[in-house]
């Protein structure tokens, strides 16, 4: 994957953004890069990036979450100030809550976003209910660059089935991406998957699971 | 075989209810179960049906008492402290004998409590869902497929017995993404038409129809009701619902409903992996309570362990159900707060090595 100062996750509701923001944000600490991720989800009461303040906190990743973010005060407030966290050294990875409900929330940073190198990244999910069909998916990204002010730099193909993805799940999800590639004039940034299944995919990321249910994570310790 | 798709919880609940012939749908916002309404929003339009954010909960309940009382199929959904705002239109709904179904994504309480996954409004749902003398069905899935086939079975449930049928799920279902399927399913009594009570039209054909629940004779209401309950005796003989895994030789017997009951699964199985003769019943109906299912399982059971996200509810039922002749004992985590498998397993070793 090709980082830029800012990077911002963007997508479709489902589509995995939290996992692929994960990942991208332990790829760059394993290379020894310093790396914020903010958490930037107005959408999600639960499942979401600050869920994985332990896990940053190993790999020395700042994590900024919205003050109230998995507490039980529903309220969508951004308290954070996002001209000083990107003037700081090191790499900015931005989770961003799904579909342009989500999106909304990137306006007001926009001045910031103009004035750093920053890439916005689509993920796409073929297996979604709503984004099944590479139309569905481009008419979203185009709600998505009208709710935020910015235009997409590239897609993240993360056609995924939960625990039932395998490799043929992810292959049958290439002519999709690429539709969706065709359609926007945008290229394929990443294909993201567990490493075993992407032998024949284009532009690979491999990741690991980090978005898992308790039971998962607790069959996975018994193992 | 219909091709699988990524769905959160509340997302299926929706997508299923247009599919089992739902045609109206009242509700107000309340997390964790905004994405139906949100859902529904969007898709109900497209299928020619109607989606309507009332200004209340009390207001959608009684939207949809006034539809289901037409004979279309409608249905309303909420969290905790909206389920007991809709409680007073719930009890009309019911003492006009009327189906729809209700769905409650639980978060904690009590008053707003909060918005993290609960199942404390098991007493509610299973005994008290307004005033009077009434039962609603009561269904408790456990991942997002078997929400997807319990609402289609819930409204025909509802439709055969005219009574509304509630399905209970909790804040981490209702979150949750997991694949979904969505087979073809006949729609069974979805025509209002077919619906001899129903209040839409007589044209100049036959006696209008009056959707009602007050009686002036005391006789005559106690007669309703009577009738009613003999409705529910049917249902309770024939509807009942329960998945047993390992219960055959099981000495410790877990009861865990919904996505507790996932949790409890995977504490059991890796009680038998260390040797264990530990089972698990998770009730599917909450209402009727699945009493000889339980009994059956328990059979050669020397203790029972019930498991909830509440201070303990459930294991009344399993008490009343087991009428003593086993221990019961209670584990639950409350407030929001979800039990680990390790603490669930922790509890079986302890309840095994006192023998």
């Amino acid at each position: 994957m090709e980082y830029k100062k800012i990077n911002i996750i963007t997508g479709h509701y489902g589509s995995g953004k939290t996992n692929i923001c994960v990942n991208m944000a332990l790829e760059l600490a394993e290379r020894g890069e310093q790396v914020t991720v903010v958490d930037l989800d107005i959408v999600n009461p639960y499942f979401r990036t600050a869920d994985f303040e332990k896990l940053f906190s190993q790999h020395d990743v700042r994590l900024i979450a919205p003050m109230y973010a998995n507490s039980n005060l529903d309220i969508p407030a951004l308290n954070f100030d996002m001209t000083s966290i990107a003037s700081s050294d090191g790499y900015i990875i931005i989770d961003v809550g799904g579909d342009d409900e989500g999106a909304k929330a990137l306006g007001r940073y926009l001045p910031v976003f103009e004035k750093h190198d920053s890439q916005l990244l689509c993920v796409v999910n073929k297996y979604r209910y709503l984004t099944k069909e590479a139309d569905e998916a481009t008419e979203l990204l185009a709600d998505i660059e009208r709710a935020c002010g910015l235009r997409c730099a590239g897609i993240i193909n993360n056609s995924n089935l939960g625990s039932d993805t395998d490799k043929t799940v992810i292959e049958h999800s290439f002519e999709y991406a690429d539709e969706i590639c065709r359609k926007t004039g945008l290229s394929l940034v990443a294909t993201a998957g567990k490493a075993e299944f992407l032998e024949n995919a284009p532009m690979p990321f491999p990741i690991k699971i980090f978005v898992r249910k308790i039971w998962e994570e607790f069959e996975q310790e018994q193992a | 075989m219909a091709e699988k798709t990524l769905m959160k919880g509340n997302e299926a609940l929706a997508e299923a209810a247009i599919r089992a012939g739902c045609k109206c749908f009242f509700g107000y916002p309340i997390t964790p179960q905004t994405e139906i309404s949100a859902y529904l929003s969007k898709r109900m339009p497209k299928v020619g049906g109607v989606f309507l954010q009332a200004e209340s909960e009390v207001a959608a309940i009684n939207m949809v008492y006034g539809c289901a009382g037409s004979g279309i199929r409608c249905m309303t959904s909420s969290s905790s402290p909206g389920i007991s705002l809709k409680t007073e239109g719930i009890s009309y709904i019911a003492g006009a004998d009327l189906p729809c179904v209700i769905i409650n994504v639980q978060r904690g309480g009590p008053g707003l409590g909060g918005i993290q996954p609960s199942q404390a409004d098991y007493w509610q749902v299973t005994h008290a869902l307004g005033h009077g003398d009434f039962h609603a069905l009561v269904f408790a899935p456990a991942s997002v497929q078997e929400m997807v086939n319990t609402v289609t079975k819930a409204f025909d449930l509802a439709d055969q017995f005219r009574m509304p049928a509630v399905i209970l799920a909790d804040g981490l279902l209702g979150q949750m993404m997991e694949p979904v399927q969505f087979e073809e399913c006949e729609i069974k009594m979805s025509d209002a038409s077919k619906k001899p009570w129903a209040a839409c039209g007589h044209k100049n054909e036959r006696k209008h129809n009056i959707i009602n629940s007050l009686y002036l004779k005391p006789e005559q209401l106690e007669d309703t009701i009577k009738e009613r309950f003999e409705r529910y005796e049917k249902v309770k003989a024939n509807h009942t619902e329960a998945v047993c895994d390992y219960c055959e030789d099981a000495e410790i017997v877990v009861v865990a409903y919904g996505s507790t009951a996932r949790l409890a699964k995977s504490a059991v199985d890796a009680a038998r992996k260390e040797g264990i003769k530990a089972g698990i019943v998770r009730p599917v109906t909450l209402w009727p309570f699945p009493v000889n299912e339980l009994n059956e399982a328990c059979r050669n059971a020397k203790k029972v362990l019930t498991v909830e996200m509440s201070m303990g509810q459930m294991v009344d039922d399993v008490k009343l159900a087991l009428n003593c002749s086993k221990p019961v004992e209670f584990l639950g985590r409350t407030g929001g707060v979800i039990p680990k498998p390790a603490e669930i397993l922790a509890k079986i070793k302890e309840m095994g090595g006192n023998d």
